[in-house]
Formats: C-alpha cells, structure tokens, sequence
C-alpha cells in the first residue's frame, strides 16, 4: 500500500468562513487518484469529466478533472486525511 | 497608444498555459506579473553590479549604491514626493503600516488617545494598530461602510476629535475596488491636528498618486502589485514628520556613529539621515532597483492611461456578469467609482468552487476574505470570489471569463 503523500501534493484550508479543504493531487498521480476516488465515491452529479459532485462517508465534495478536490464541512485535517486514506489507499 | 495586446508581448508569463487554456490572470489585486525589463533589471544587477551599497570605496558598491538611492528617486517621482528622503524601502505595505505603528505610534499613542481605522481595510491595517493599542492602551474607532460598499464619510465628522491621532484608511479597497476620497478625510483629520496614514496598496500601482496634492501624511504600498519584485515595498512620509520619528529598527546602515563613552560605560548613538534611519541593516538592493524598473515601465504607459484601460474593462466585465442571472456584485456599480476590482460570487457556489471551476480553464481568480474578514461579516459573506485587471487584460479575456460563468450558471 502507498502512503498518502504519494498522492496529495498540497492541502490548503480555505479562506473564508466555510471552512472548507481544498487538496491538490500531485500531477502525475491525479489520473489514479481520480479513478480510485470515482471507483469509492458515490456520483451524485457529473459535467462531463470535468467536475464530479461527490459524497463519501457522508462527506460531500468536488473533485475536478484538474486533479483538485474540494471537501466540505470537515471538522478538521485529520478528519480529512482519514477520508482520503479510505478512498485512496 | 496605450495597446494591451503590446504590453502582453513584455510579459512572459502569459504565454503559459494551464490546463491546456492560455493563462487568464485575474489576480492583480493579490499581485502582479512581471514584464521583461523587470526581470531584465534584476538579472543584470547579480550578474553585474551585485554588492553591498553605501560605505564601501570599490566600483562594484559605488554602482550599487548609486542605482538604489536612484530607485528611491525615482520612486519619489513617480508618486510626486518632495525627494527621496520621503522614501524608505520596506518589505511591503504591510511593514511599512508596521513602521508607522512601532516608530511613530509607540511614542505618540498614549491612554485617551484614539486612532479611526474603517472597516474596509484589509487586516494590514487593523492587526497593527490592535496589537499597539494593547501595549499603549489607546482606543481604536472603527469606521463602517454603506450598503454599496463606500465609506460612511459621515462617520469621520462624528468619531473625530481632539483625541484624535492618526487616521488610518486605505485609498482603494482590496475586496470592492472602491476608490476613497482621501482629500476630504485628510481635510477633516488635519483639521483636528491628526495625521492620516493611507494604504496605497490597491491605488499607487493603478492609478496617478500625487501625494502632494492629496496631503497625505504616510503612504504604504508594494512592490509586487506594481510589476516589480515581492519583498520590496514603501513607506512615504512627509519629511517633517520622519525627521522627528525614531526608528523602528536599529543596525548598521541606519546610524552615523555608535560612540563608546568609557566614563558612561554606554554607547551614544546617532542616526542616518533620511532615509536610511529606517532601512536598518543591509537592504534588499536588488529588489529595490527592480521597482524602480517597474516605476519606469509604469511612467512610459502613463498612470492615467492604466487607470483608464482598466476602468474600461471593469465597466465590460461587469456590464456582461450582470447579465448573468445567478451572479451577485458587491460594492459599487458604477465602474468609475472603481478601481479594476470585482468580488462576487455565484449562486449555488463556494467561492472557492468558483475559483477551482475558472482554474479550470487556465483563468485565475482570487476566493476567500482577501484579508477582509471584518467587511465581508459587514456584507454578511462566507466569502467572495473576486477578478482583478492590470495592464496586461483584454476584453478578449473578459469574454472568456464571461462564458464559463456562464457556464457554471
């Protein structure tokens, strides 16, 4: 199993009230992690492959063929990286 | 001809591409690019005049220091400043509002002493004066805004008084782009003997600034937001109120003797003259020397021709978002009153999912509070997304903006 860091380049808490995450995918394993993630995740809206709206474990979020995702109403980091080991690794 | 399309040929950074689209970069409130000539300027200063300035006999600092203290004259030209002893080079605007904080406020600011900052400002110029407030124990009034994102200039008249000491504003807002009348609030706090300090971060790259005529007493603004380097920035100050400030910093550069009296035991100490007294240890010459670079490249556009290209595009976006039917403006809806700012956000969307959502088609917009947590609560905002023009924009660009707001609409 690769670590979590093999996968997320950055995770940056957002500005503003909303609290939310913004994870980056390292660039040459975004198309891997987009897979694993559309493989675990359940589709609730799609625009092409361009954006997917998300949920897992209850949590919501936005993952963006750029290799980008957006998780919502997380209490904290550790919530967060708890999530995406459970949908990466 | 002031032509966007030319200007974008000195600017490498906008033949890149993002996913697949060619940069669109609206983010000039949060910094700018750099055109070649800046870059240009920096490269030829390591490969060719690298030194330390002032104090040293050899060519290389000679060379150094003549083309730093011309950065400072030219920098007080381009905002029309009596000289370069106004000048002092800083990290940004936020050291400079520091400078103004730590030299002149910890000694002027005293119990029963107030200081009016608005509620516009971004948190460079509240967090300061919070923090020194605790330390002196002066208080602090805060100016409100109106609904469309102006400042209550009615405030002024009623929160001013003899307590007065500094008033504390910015020339243009970071989160609207709304352009302050300095003049009257300057008017109304010297008329009660108060200094005003502006924050000229948003207003010195995009707009003519005559600090003369608008009788500031301190202006702060940056480097990066004007096409010149991060870590270089200024503080201008009126030569008479300098003159009687000390130092924020002590070091080399900004003394003339450390003597040591041994009946004493202590050193007496004297300062530089302007302005070095402020510029303690060696500073950031290289950097300073790129500003004046981008100073120059400014001055051949001419500050009234950038104010104007970019009230025209502001007036464009904004005529083709409102068209958009989920799409919500803050401040202003009169282009003029503005300075190339935009915050908005779209219905149904996190700034930041807006933001991602523009990221996606190469476009680069700014999402969060922008450093005004205060004014966003005041707009009742989680936070906003928001575009911002420079020289380098074209309405082509705007069109593309456009469409995929559309898009997310």
């Amino acid at each position: 199993m690769i670590p979590l860091e093999d996968y997320v380049a950055r995770i940056e808490e957002t500005c503003g009230a909303e609290k939310d995450f913004i994870v980056i995918f390292k660039y040459d394993k975004k198309d891997d992690a987009i897979k694993k993630i559309l493989q675990k995740a359940k589709k609730e809206k799609a625009i092409s492959t361009i954006i997917f709206e998300l949920t897992f474990q209850d949590v919501s979020f936005r993952l963006y063929g750029t290799g980008k995702a957006i998780f919502r109403n997380l209490k904290d980091k550790n919530g967060l990286q708890k999530v995406l080991s459970d949908l990466l690794l | 001809m002031f032509d966007p399309h030319k200007i974008r040929e000195d600017f490498p950074i906008l033949k890149r591409k993002i996913n697949n689209y060619t940069l669109i970069y609206f983010d000039n409130a949060a910094s700018s690019q750099k055109p070649r000539q800046v870059i240009e300027a920096i490269k030829d200063f390591y490969e060719n005049h690298n030194s330390n300035v002032h104090r040293a006999v050899h060519t290389l600092s000679q060379e150094a220091s003549e083309l730093y203290e011309r950065a400072h004259d030219e920098v007080a030209d381009f905002i029309h400043a009596d000289g370069m002893e106004e000048i002092i080079f800083v990290r940004g605007t936020t050291e400079a509002i520091n400078l103004v904080a730590y030299s002149w406020g910890l000694r002027n600011l005293k119990k029963g002493d107030e200081v009016i900052v608005s509620l516009m400002e971004h948190h460079s110029n509240i967090v300061p004066w919070e923090i020194l407030s605790k330390l002196n124990g002066f208080n602090i009034k805060y100016v409100g805004v109106s609904d469309d994102g102006t400042l209550n200039y009615e405030a002024y008249e009623e929160l001013i008084s003899e307590k007065t000491k500094i008033v504390c504003f910015s020339h243009v807002s970071n989160f609207s782009g709304v352009i302050n009348d300095v003049k009257r609030i300057a008017k109304i706090a010297h008329d009660h003997g108060a200094l005003i300090l502006i924050d000229g971060a948003q207003s010195v790259p995009h707009l003519p600034t005559h600090v003369k005529d608008l009788d500031v007493d301190f202006l702060a603004f940056s480097g990066h937001k004007m096409l010149g380097p991060t870590g270089i920035g200024v503080l201008y100050g009126k030569c008479e109120i300098l003159e009687k400030m000390e130092p924020f910093q002590g070091g080399g550069e900004m003394i003339r003797e450390v003597l040591f009296d041994s009946i004493t035991k202590r050193c007496t100490i004297t300062w530089n003259d302007l302005p070095w007294k402020f510029e303690a240890g060696t500073p950031n010459i290289c950097d300073g020397i790129g500003l004046m670079e981008a100073v120059r490249y400014l001055r051949r556009l001419g500050m009234e021709n950038v104010q104007a290209h970019e009230y025209t595009l502001t007036e464009y976006a904004m005529k083709h978002m409102l068209e958009c039917q989920k799409i919500e403006i803050y401040g202003p809806e009169d282009a003029s009153a503005k300075c190339g700012i935009i915050p908005f956000n779209v219905e149904g969307f996190s700034s930041h999912d807006v933001a991602l959502l523009l990221d996606n088609y190469g476009i680069m917009v700014r999402s969060g509070f922008h450093c005004t947590q205060p004014l966003h609560a005041i707009f009742k905002l989680k936070s906003s997304a928001r575009a911002s023009f420079y020289i380098y924009n074209t309405r082509e660009e705007i069109d593309s903006f456009i469409e995929v707001l559309k898009e997310i609409e």
